[in-house]
């Protein structure tokens, strides 16, 4: 028994890491035969670049920080059934809300300012996928493709501010808004460089995980994502859950955002727009929605992420190798869903 | 600017040549992302399609300075890209739009990667046929030229339609869209059928990111596209799965992206950047209006969206 049920859990854990070690494979043999450039150095530099020293591992964690809360945004809404991928337009309106709150409170002191600065991200990007989860249930509207349209629509109203009311009239090339007060800033946690922001995203990993697996409203979510209409029978109120649901994952995306503006950049301007939205996505995929290991995989992703400099100045690889790698991890674990329940290994043994 | 000498009028003008100069992409995208559908699998990749296809069909035309061979590289490059959709949407419980998404992340990698070498040279683009001589007013002439590629593609409008409606395959398509229990039992390949229309497609795709590169914006570099590709799901339901429709939705796409270039010319600049989303927010519009959750949308494939 006790051994049947180690088999079947393994299974969930060899079945992705054989996807990932695929997807390695074949961008080994990618950078070998399109750069000529040898894989095994290729891979070397990667963790070197990520995970090789304390000063690397810094800048991988403080690079995940945001891809963790990212990839709640995914992981939460898709417990329900529900794929989102706005990730991208709730992080920047999230940063976008935490700017103006943080702008607007200069004078109070720095601990109050910068909560008014996380409930600013966290409200503004729950509304803005809370708007995705009721047209979802309201309308019908395809979730996916709207959460997509209004990550364009994000990304337009961040422009728009940036170069026109909000914009500081001293940044001349790359329009900004005004900086926040250095006070006001998030600051690293203590012997660190890393940031309150990867706290935030393991709390946040932490609490989903929680919320998801152990509490009643996870358990309807859980049951709504599994068969809507036995829960509509049951009584369940879905609508609600819908939105509630979708409202608390955009609000860890705004939070991302919040924690870019207040620890990153001091500013929102366009590298707010920096594509952590989407490897939430992959993350949120990859950890089959698991917020704790979501967590995990977002660091290695941060690393992966943190050494595309390191290819590009020693592999002679364009920067876009970074993103190709992430195309082919996300479609081996994608291939890697119809491997489960084949491998006989993993399958119980006759029991009496 | 000689904008000036037109004044109001600029605006409607600058919309129309929007529309003649910035359809073409749209048209191509939901033409393919139709007969995808219509076959009863979504692509959501075709940004990666379109930004591959925009790639192979630069970098062609500047290797062998032909333009026309590298609206066919581009074709096929997206072809290809086809090919691993196909595959891999129809493996068991893989669900398509989630590989949609890789592919978007993997086909703009790959174009990014391949196209590295190809952002500094110029290559050849494909010339436009000036329907504007009559008039001597140079917005008239620089609004009235449209590219042949563009005039393939309203061809291609009602051969598609014919295609659904009168040929064997086609009827086909439509069976295993809409009921593949009644195709099979027609003794009709399911997988072939829906690989052929995938592939297909992202040909289709791959010709409109040539559009892109060779004519207009006519360029190659990372910020291409404005996201045709990922509109092409919303215009197709937008358009009702009818590729005449397709046709008239991209016609007001391409206009409405110039809304904001035309009014900035008469000197209206605010909301700028919002007029240039207007797509987005019109697609999202006209969603919200024509969804229901009491019906599915008149017109849309039985099986659309149901898991292997």
């Amino acid at each position: 028994m006790k051994a049947d049920f180690w088999r079947q859990k393994s299974e969930s854990i060899v079945i992705p890491i054989v996807a990932i070690l695929l997807s390695m494979v074949l961008f080994g043999l990618f950078c070998l035969f399109l750069s000529k450039a040898n894989p095994f150095g290729v891979f070397g530099s990667i963790y070197q670049g990520s995970f090789s020293t304390w000063s690397t591992w810094q800048r991988t964690l403080i690079g995940a920080a945001p891809i963790m809360l990212c990839a709640l945004c995914t992981a939460l809404p898709a417990r329900m059934g529900y794929v989102i991928i706005g990730n991208e337009g709730a992080l920047i309106v999230g940063g976008l809300g935490a700017i103006a709150v943080g702008l607007t409170l200069n004078n109070l002191p720095p601990l109050l300012v910068q909560i008014a600065m996380a409930i600013g991200g966290i409200t503004w990007g729950g509304l803005w996928i809370m708007a995705v989860g009721a047209l979802r249930h309201y309308r019908a509207v395809n979730e996916t493709i709207s959460s997509l349209l209004m990550n364009y629509i994000a990304i337009a109203l961040m422009n728009e501010l940036v170069e026109g009311v909000m914009r500081d009239p001293s940044s001349l090339n790359k329009p900004s808004t005004y900086s926040l007060a250095t006070v006001n800033m998030l600051g690293a946690l203590p012997g660190t460089r890393v940031h309150y922001g990867l706290l935030y995203g393991l709390i946040a990993c932490g609490l989903a995980y929680f919320l998801i697996e152990r509490t009643t409203f996870g358990f309807s979510v859980r049951a709504t994502g599994g068969n809507i209409r036995a829960a509509k029978i049951t009584g369940l109120p879905v609508g609600k859950l819908a939105l509630a649901v979708t409202f608390l994952a955009g609000s860890c995306a705004g939070l991302a955002g919040m924690v870019e503006v207040a620890a990153v950049h001091g500013n929102v301007n366009a590298t707010l727009n920096s594509g952590y939205g989407y490897s939430g996505v992959l993350v949120a995929f990859i950890a089959r929605y698991n917020p704790l290991a979501s967590a995990l995989i977002s660091i290695l992703l941060g690393g992966i992420l943190a050494s595309g400099g390191l290819l590009q100045r020693l592999h002679n690889l364009p920067d876009a190798a970074v993103l190709v790698f992430q195309g082919l991890v996300f479609l081996c674990v994608l291939w890697s869903e119809c491997w489960y329940g084949q491998w006989s290994f993993f399958s119980p043994k006759e029991s009496a | 600017m000689a904008t000036e000498a037109l004044g109001w009028l600029g605006v409607p003008l600058g919309i129309v040549g929007g529309m003649l100069r910035g359809s073409a992409p749209f048209l191509f995208v939901s033409l393919g992302e139709c007969l995808t559908e219509k076959s009863g699998k979504i692509n959501l990749g075709l940004e990666g399609t379109l930004l591959m296809g925009a790639m192979s069909a630069y970098a062609v035309s500047y290797l062998t300075k032909s333009p026309w061979l590298g609206v066919v590289v581009a074709g096929l490059a997206g072809a290809l890209l086809g090919c691993i959709h196909a595959w891999l949407a129809q493996q068991r419980r893989v669900n398509d739009i989630a590989v949609g998404i890789a592919m978007i992340l993997f086909g703009s990698g790959l174009a990014f990667f391949l196209g590295k070498p190809f952002v500094q040279p110029v290559a050849p683009g494909l010339e436009a046929i000036s329907l504007g001589n009559w008039s001597n007013v140079q917005q008239v002439q620089a609004a009235l030229k449209i590219n042949p590629l563009f005039l393939l593609g309203i061809v291609l409008v009602p051969l598609i339609q014919w295609f659904f409606r009168s040929t064997r395959w086609g009827l086909y398509v439509r069976a295993v869209g809409d009921s593949p229990e009644a195709a099979r039992a027609m003794g009709v390949s399911i997988w072939q059928v829906r690989a052929a229309s995938i592939v297909f497609g992202s040909f289709l795709a791959g010709v409109g990111g040539a559009y892109l590169s060779l004519y207009y914006p006519g360029s190659w570099n990372e910020r291409i596209s404005s996201g045709q590709g990922l509109m092409a799901v919303a215009l197709v339901i937008f358009a009702r799965w009818d590729p005449v429709q397709c046709l008239y939705a991209s016609l007001l796409f391409g206009g409405a992206q110039a809304i904001g270039p035309s009014l900035q010319s008469v000197g209206i600049t605010s909301f700028y950047q919002i007029f240039n989303a207007s797509p987005y927010i019109l697609t999202l519009i006209f969603m919200v209006l024509r969804c229901s959750p009491k019906r599915s949308i008149e017109g849309s494939p039985g099986a659309l969206g149901e898991i292997n």
